[in-house]
C-alpha cells in the first residue's frame, strides 16, 4: 500500500488564530506574544506555545506560562476499596477534611493538579464508601477543577461552529453546528462552485462554505447595510489566495440590478462608517476584533495591529509649528487623499465585477442564514441562480419559512421544497453507564431547501397547476387564490 | 456533468434524474437511441435529454412532464440501488463537518456498501482529495468500482476488495479521517490509526446498536485516542398545509348582546389566524409533522488520533 512519511503537523504560528479547548469549552484567540489571555479562570501568555505542533497539550505554569503536559502514566489504585450503594452515606459537607486555606496552600507551594486531586481522595472520608462509579464521578470532577490542562486546536468548520453556538449563540441567530452542517451538504457545496452567501451570523456561515470549497470557484457574497461581517471568516485562518474569489454585492443594489438600472453612483458608506462595534467580542478580546474587521483586505493580522497603532502615534506627535513637519503633513495629507480615492476606485471595480458575475444569472448554488425574513431574499436572490442547482435557507423560527414556502410555490421554478429540522443528542459511554447526556439543545434552527428548475415565467397559472402537481395529492391541495390572510 | 462538477447541458454518457413529482424521482443512464418508460410517457433521450439544459421541463409522451435534474451525491443517495442499507445525507452531513472533510482530504472508509456515504465524500475532498475505501464482499466491491468509473469519479477513488479488521486500508500515516461502518469496528481501530496521519487525524464509527458503540469507545481510548464523543442525529420533515379548524357552537345565551365566544364578526379578530363567517371555521398555516419518522439510524463517534 502507498507510505506517506511520518510529516507532523501544522504547527502553531505568531498571528494564527488559535482555538483553546478545555474538556468542550472553546474559545478562538490571536496568537500573539506578551499578550495575555483570559481563559477558564485562569491567565497566561501564548509565547510559549509558539512553534509546537496544533492539538499539542499544554499545562499552565505559576508564572502564567504554558508547558506542554508531559505523558504521565495514570495512577491507578488497584482493587480501590469501595462500597456497594449510598444508603449510609450522608451530605453533611464535612466529610472532606481540608480546609480551603489547606487547599490554596498546597497550589501556592506549585502542587501538581494531580497530587492536590490525590490529596484531597486521601482527605475524605467517605470515598472508600463511596461505589467504584461513585469514585470514578468523583475523580473526574476533581480533576476537572485542579488539573487544568489546556489544548491547542486549529481552527475549523467543527470547531468554530461548536464555539459560536455554545458562546455566542446569539450572533449566529442560533444556528446550531449540525443544521449547519445540513446546509453545507444539501447545498452541495464543494470546489468549483460559484456561490451565492447572504448570512448575518458574523462571516461563520460564509467560513464553513469557503473551506468546503477549499480556495476554487467563487463566492459572492449579499450583504446588507455599509459592508459584510466578516469576523468569524478570518478565524478559520484561510490562505490568502482563498479571498481572492470572494466577491461582495450589497443588498441595497439588488432591486437596482434585477431592474436593470443598476449604476455605481451612490455607494453603500464605508464600512468604518459604520456601526460595526455592535459585534463585541466574538471570542477573540476586543481590540483584536476591531483591527481585524478595519483591515479586511490583509489578512496578516499584525499588521493590522501595527497600523492602528502608528496611527494613533501619528496624532500624538502633530506639533504645527515645525514647518518642515507641516511640509510633510501636507504631503502625508495628499498621500492619504491619493489613497482613500484609490480605494474608493477599487471598490467601485469591485462592485462592478461582482454586478457582472450576479447578472450572469448562472449561480451554483444560494445559501441564506440571517436574521431577515427569509422570503425576500429569497425571491430575489433566486433570480441568480442557475436551474437544476440547490438552495438552502435557514431560520431560528418555522413560521416564517412557512410563508416563504408558500410564496416559491407562487413564484414556481422550485421543486423538491422541504422544510426540515435535525434533532441532534450527545451520549455519555462508558462501561455500565452509558446513556444520553442531561441536556441537550431545545432547537437548533429550521432549514427550508429545494432545487430550481427552468421557470416558465410567461404562464403563471400552469406554473400554479404546476406547483400544486409536484406537491401534495389532490385530497389536500391548498387552493392558493383563497388564502388572503 | 459530473458527480464532482457541474455541467449545463445533458450529454450522451451523463447519470441525470428524472424528477416525476412529490419526491418521485430516477436515475437514468442517458444514452443516444435509448428511451426511458414513465408514467407520463416514454422518453427519447435523443430527442428530449441530449442538449437539454439541466433543470428543463421535458414533456413526455402521454402528455405528462418530468424535470430532468443534474446528480448530485444527495440526489444519488434518495436514488441508487441497494445493495445494503446505506447511510442517508442527515448522518452524511454531520459525519462530513466533523470528520473536518474538505477539498484536499485523504479519506479512508470501510465497508463500502452501496457507495452513498463515497459519493458524498469524493464529492467533497475533490479535486485534489482521495478516498480509499474497504469492502469484504467481492461483487460490491466490483459493483462500485463500476459505478464510480461511470460517474467520471474513479481518479479521486481506490476501492480495494479486503478485510479491514485483518488487513486495514492499504495506506499508512496519510489519512486525515477514518471512517468506519462495520459489525465489529473496535477491531478495526488498530487499523485505523495506521492508517491515519500522525497528529490530527479524525475517525468516525457507525453502529446501530449501543453494545457496538460501548465496546468501540473502549478500543479507542486503549488506542490512545481522544475528544471522543457519540451522538445521535434525527431528521424531522414538516408538510407545510393551509389547517381549517372549526369553531364549535357554543350555544348563544337567551338575550345576550355580549357573548364571551369567539366572535368571528368582530373586526379584531381579523387577520391571522382568518376567520370564516360561513362556516364557521378559522384558517392557518401549520408546519405538521409527518405521521412517522425515522427514529434511529445509528449512534456516531468521533475522536482525534492525537
Amino acid at each position: 500500500g502507498m507510505e506517506g512519511g511520518v510529516r507532523p503537523g501544522p504547527r502553531i504560528c505568531e498571528g494564527d488564530c488559535a482555538v483553546l479547548k478545555r474538556d468542550d469549552v472553546f474559545k478562538a484567540v490571536p496568537v500573539l506574544r506578551r499578550r495575555k489571555i483570559i481563559f477558564e479562570k485562569q491567565w497566561f501568555y501564548l509565547d510559549n506555545a509558539i512553534g509546537h505542533i496544533y492539538g499539542t497539550t499544554f499545562e499552565v505554569t505559576s508564572g502564567g506560562n504554558l508547558q506542554p503536559k508531559q505523558e504521565v502514566e495514570e495512577t491507578i489504585t488497584e482493587t480501590k476499596e469501595a462500597g456497594t450503594d449510598n444508603r449510609n452515606i450522608v451530605d453533611d459537607g464535612k466529610s472532606q477534611k481540608l480546609t480551603h486555606d489547606d487547599i490554596k496552600a498546597l497550589k501556592d507551594k506549585g502542587i501538581k493538579g494531580q497530587e492536590i486531586v490525590q490529596q484531597l481522595i486521601e482527605n475524605s472520608t467517605t470515598f472508600r464508601d463511596k461505589t467504584e462509579f461513585a469514585q470514578d464521578k468523583y475523580i473526574k470532577k476533581k480533576k476537572k477543577k485542579y488539573e487544568a490542562v489546556i489544548t491547542i486546536v486549529k481552527p475549523s468548520t467543527r470547531i468554530l461552529s461548536t464555539m459560536y453556538y455554545a458562546r455566542e449563540p446569539g450572533k449566529i441567530n442560533h444556528l446550531r453546528y449540525d443544521t449547519l452542517a445540513q446546509m453545507l451538504t444539501l447545498g452541495n457545496i464543494r470546489a468549483g462552485n460559484k456561490m451565492i452567501v447572504m448570512e448575518t451570523c458574523a462571516g461563520l456561515v460564509l467560513g464553513a462554505v469557503m473551506e468546503r470549497m477549499g480556495g476554487y470557484g467563487s463566492i459572492i457574497q449579499m450583504y446588507p447595510g455599509g459592508g459584510p461581517v466578516r469576523a468569524a471568516t478570518s478565524c478559520f485562518g484561510f490562505p490568502k489566495l482563498f479571498f481572492n474569489n470572494l466577491h461582495e454585492f450589497p443588498l441595497s443594489k439588488v432591486d437596482s440590478l434585477l431592474s436593470g438600472t443598476f449604476s455605481t453612483e451612490t455607494m453603500p458608506s464605508e464600512p468604518e462608517d459604520n456601526a460595526l462595534v455592535e459585534e463585541e467580542s466574538n471570542g477573540f478580546s476586543d481590540e483584536k476584533q476591531t483591527s481585524l474587521q478595519e483591515a479586511e483586505e490583509e489578512s496578516a493580522t499584525e499588521t493590522a495591529m501595527e497600523i492602528n497603532q502608528t496611527e494613533e502615534q501619528e496624532t500624538i506627535d502633530m506639533n504645527a509649528e515645525d514647518v518642515e513637519f507641516k511640509e510633510n503633513k501636507e504631503k502625508e495629507n495628499k498621500e492619504n487623499v491619493r489613497e482613500k480615492q484609490r480605494k474608493q476606485w477599487e471598490k467601485r471595480k469591485k462592485l462592478i465585477e461582482a454586478a457582472a458575475l450576479l447578472g450572469e444569472k448562472n449561480a451554483d448554488g444560494l445559501i441564506v442564514a440571517s436574521k431577515f425574513h427569509p422570503t425576500p431574499l429569497l425571491l430575489t436572490l433566486l433570480e441568480f441562480v442557475a436551474p437544476s442547482r440547490p438552495f438552502v435557507v435557514y431560520c431560528q423560527y418555522k413560521e416564517p419559512l412557512l410563508e416563504c414556502y408558500t410564496k416559491l410555490r407562487e413564484r414556481g421554478g422550485v421543486i423538491n421544497l422541504k422544510l426540515s429540522e435535525t434533532w441532534l443528542r450527545n451520549y455519555q459511554v462508558l462501561p455500565d453507564r452509558s446513556h444520553p447526556k442531561l441536556t441537550m439543545s431545545g432547537g437548533g434552527g429550521y432549514l427550508l431547501s429545494g432545487i430550481t428548475v427552468v421557470l416558465d415565467k410567461g404562464k403563471s397559472d400552469a406554473s400554479n397547476l404546476e406547483a400544486l402537481k409536484m406537491e401534495e395529492p389532490s385530497s389536500k391541495r391548498c387552493k392558493v387564490q383563497d388564502l388572503h390572510c | 456533468m459530473s458527480f464532482v462538477e457541474y455541467g449545463d447541458t445533458i450529454k450522451d454518457g451523463d447519470t441525470a434524474i428524472v424528477f416525476l413529482g412529490h419526491e418521485s424521482m430516477f436515475p437514468v443512464k442517458v444514452q443516444h437511441g435509448t428511451v426511458t418508460q414513465t408514467k407520463y410517457g416514454v422518453i427519447r433521450h435523443s430527442t428530449d435529454l441530449i442538449g437539454k439544459k439541466y433543470g428543463s421541463k421535458v414533456t413526455c409522451s402521454k402528455g405528462g412532464w418530468v424535470f430532468i435534474l443534474h446528480p448530485t451525491p444527495e440526489l444519488w443517495t434518495m436514488n441508487l440501488p441497494h445493495r445494503t442499507q446505506i447511510l442517508y445525507s442527515t448522518d452524511i452531513s454531520i459525519i462530513t463537518m466533523m470528520l473536518e472533510l474538505k477539498p484536499g482530504s485523504i479519506v479512508c472508509e470501510s465497508g463500502t456498501g452501496s457507495g452513498s456515504l463515497s459519493h458524498a465524500v469524493i464529492r467533497t475532498v475533490a479535486p485534489t482529495g482521495h478516498l480509499y475505501t474497504v469492502e469484504f464482499h467481492q461483487q460490491r466491491a466490483e459493483k462500485a468500482r463500476e459505478e464510480f468509473r461511470e460517474h467520471g469519479v474513479e481518479h479521486l477513488v481506490t476501492v480495494t476488495n479486503q478485510d479491514v479488521c485483518k488487513n486495514g486500508f492499504g495506506v499508512s500515516n496519510i489519512a486525515d479521517a477514518v471512517f468506519l461502518d462495520i459489525p465489529s469496528p473496535w477491531e478495526a481501530i488498530g487499523h485505523a490509526k495506521s492508517a491515519l496521519k500522525a497528529e490530527g487525524g479524525r475517525i468516525c464509527s457507525f453502529s446501530p446498536c449501543i453494545e457496538q458503540v460501548q465496546r468501540t469507545c473502549l478500543a479507542m481510548e486503549e488506542y490512545g485516542f481522544t475528544e471522543i464523543n457519540t451522538l445521535e442525529i434525527l431528521l424531522r420533515v414538516y408538510n407545510v398545509r393551509t389547517i381549517s379548524l372549526q369553531t364549535p357552537d357554543l350555544g348563544k345565551a337567551a338575550e345576550d348582546n355580549s357573548s364571551t365566544a369567539f366572535d368571528s364578526s368582530n373586526p379584531s379578530n381579523q387577520g391571522s389566524p382568518c376567520a370564516n363567517l360561513q362556516q364557521g371555521t378559522v384558517q392557518f398555516k401549520s408546519g405538521v409533522p409527518l405521521r412517522e419518522m425515522v427514529g434511529h439510524t445509528g449512534y456516531l463517534t468521533f475522536a482525534t488520533k492525537s
